[in-house]
């Protein structure tokens, strides 16, 4: 779908109304009204506090999110290359996927304690599951026929994963690639929100405690825009890549 | 001996040894978890005997069947409206893509202020998690119904409705189903993560207490518990969505 840049202007239109509507309706208690937000969300870019909490969430996406999309690829890739370990895991692999995952934060609170390493562990279990089942599905839907020409013209391995599975194998990973990294996002702030002693998430927990809303709407507002952003970057590539491949 | 559905039982039996065995000889501390044998012993005994579990697992799940019923039913009917609407579906694009990596969660406390503390927050914040899936695959569903079955209804000059209820349904129950699957897991997450953040009652403010005074026994208890129910409804689903699609994609 061709999106153009008026659609994106009536979206945040929209939503300035929809949101100050809502604030005319409940009020100042529960909501901050979206000019009142953004000053907010001014100020607190020029604190040192917000800044330490930004980068504590940055180092844990960071690591959270390589072992999310290398081990999701790696193990994918190996699942889907046999037969055999398509079929045993890869239901064991969707159900893991579906189970909610935030019934095993105490858990991993109690193994990992608070801080780093639990937030970690809590993004890379979100991410990792799409990421794997994607690359499962991409491996098992590359076309038999593609494999045995391959094969036909001798290519090296090499060569081989460079024409044949790469192009063919791709974008679906892409699309995983592009799921993984949302949900490790969301996962590493579910895990800042309940298990953590620093971050954006913790931020967030921190004004929820104490009812303060400009900080909660404005810190909300930040972190929309951090997701909805990033996934618009990787939906592009994504669609770069799709489009490559026509 | 070459049936998938025995190694996988091999690979859960094999698991839950494991973790007994590293439980049992203190690799893992008892501190940070319990044995597996103890979690369905304690399991068993809060059923029996906890006077609170039967009044919050009801709470819980009713919250639950109503989220899920909600998410479907607005989903299909909210993506019916923007299949329509070519344009709005242009304008609402972005925020379909990208809303899962949003953390729905935070607009909890909202809920919780113009709703109040009890069910109806609680079913909210489910029915928002969920719907959004089963929006996104209406509309896939119903983008890829073959053209060609439109062609067969204006030949057998069937009315508006009757194309809708006996080509379009039909063609696009596999992926409606494939989104009410992913409804189903997102509204229980949801309304477990509102019960976890403010609740009255409840599993996920039972895990919460349990969790708070140390209790270890009940906490995994609710844990087992709430993932034995998240895993036997997804492999209901799942077997049902492959019977459906074999019986639709049939060669």
């Amino acid at each position: 779908m061709k999106q153009r840049w008026w659609d994106y202007v009536i979206l945040v239109v929209a939503m300035l109304v929809l949101w100050q509507v809502a604030f005319y309706m409940v009020g100042p208690d529960a909501i901050a009204p979206p000019l009142e937000t953004v000053q907010r969300l001014g100020t607190l870019i020029t604190q040192d506090d917000f800044w330490n909490n930004a980068k504590a969430t940055g180092i844990a996406f960071f690591y959270a999110c390589v072992l999310a999309l290398v081990g999701g690829l790696v193990i994918g890739v190996a699942i889907g290359s046999s037969k055999m370990a398509d079929e045993i895991l890869s239901p064991i692999l969707g159900t893991l996927y579906s189970i909610p995952k935030i019934v095993l934060y105490p858990v991993i609170l109690l193994i990992f304690g608070l801080g780093l390493s639990a937030k970690v562990v809590f993004g890379a279990i979100h991410g990792f599951f799409p990421v794997a089942l994607f690359a499962i599905g991409a491996i098992r839907n590359i076309p038999p026929v593609l494999l045995r020409t391959g094969r036909v013209m001798k290519l090296s391995w090499l060569s081989l994963a460079r024409t044949i599975l790469l192009p063919a194998a791709g974008p679906e990973i892409i699309t995983g690639l592009r799921m993984g990294f949302s949900t490790t996002l969301l996962g590493t702030l579910i895990g800042e929100l309940f298990a953590s002693n620093a971050g954006l998430g913790f931020m967030l927990m921190r004004a929820m405690d104490i009812d303060n809303v400009p900080d909660i709407m404005a810190l909300t507002l930040l972190l929309f825009l951090i997701a909805t952003g990033a996934n618009t970057i990787i939906l592009a590539i994504e669609h770069h890549v799709h489009a490559f491949n026509k | 001996m070459r049936n998938p559905a025995f190694w996988r039982l091999m690979i859960l039996v094999g698991g839950v040894l494991t973790i007994e065995v590293l439980c049992r000889s203190g690799v893992v501390s008892s501190y940070s978890m319990i044995p597996p044998s103890q979690m369905v012993v304690a399991l068993v005994d809060m059923i029996r005997h906890a006077d609170w579990f039967w009044s919050d697992a009801r709470y819980t799940f009713q919250n639950i069947a109503v989220a899920i019923l909600l998410s479907i039913v607005l989903g299909f009917v909210i993506g019916l409206i923007i299949h329509a609407l070519p344009r709005l579906r242009r304008v609402l694009n972005p925020v379909l893509l990208s809303y899962y990596s949003v953390p729905t969660f935070v607009f909890y406390p909202l809920l919780v202020v113009i709703f109040g503390i009890g069910p109806s927050s609680l079913i909210v914040m489910g029915a928002m998690f969920g719907i959004v899936a089963m929006i996104s695959s209406t509309l896939t569903a119903i983008d890829r119904i073959p053209r060609v079955y439109g062609k067969v209804a204006r030949v057998g000059r069937m009315s508006g409705w009757q194309t809708a209820i006996r080509i379009k349904l039909p063609a696009a129950t596999p992926r409606l189903f494939t989104g009410l699957t992913l409804a189903v897991a997102y509204s229980v997450t949801g309304v477990i993560a509102g019960e976890f953040i403010i609740a009255t009652a409840g599993l996920g403010r039972q895990l919460t207490l349990s969790y708070n005074e140390f209790d270890s026994a009940t906490m995994y208890g609710l844990i087992l518990l709430i993932l034995i129910f998240a895993a036997v409804i997804n492999r209901f689903l799942q077997s049902w969505e492959a019977r459906i699609y074999r019986r639709w994609y049939r060669k």
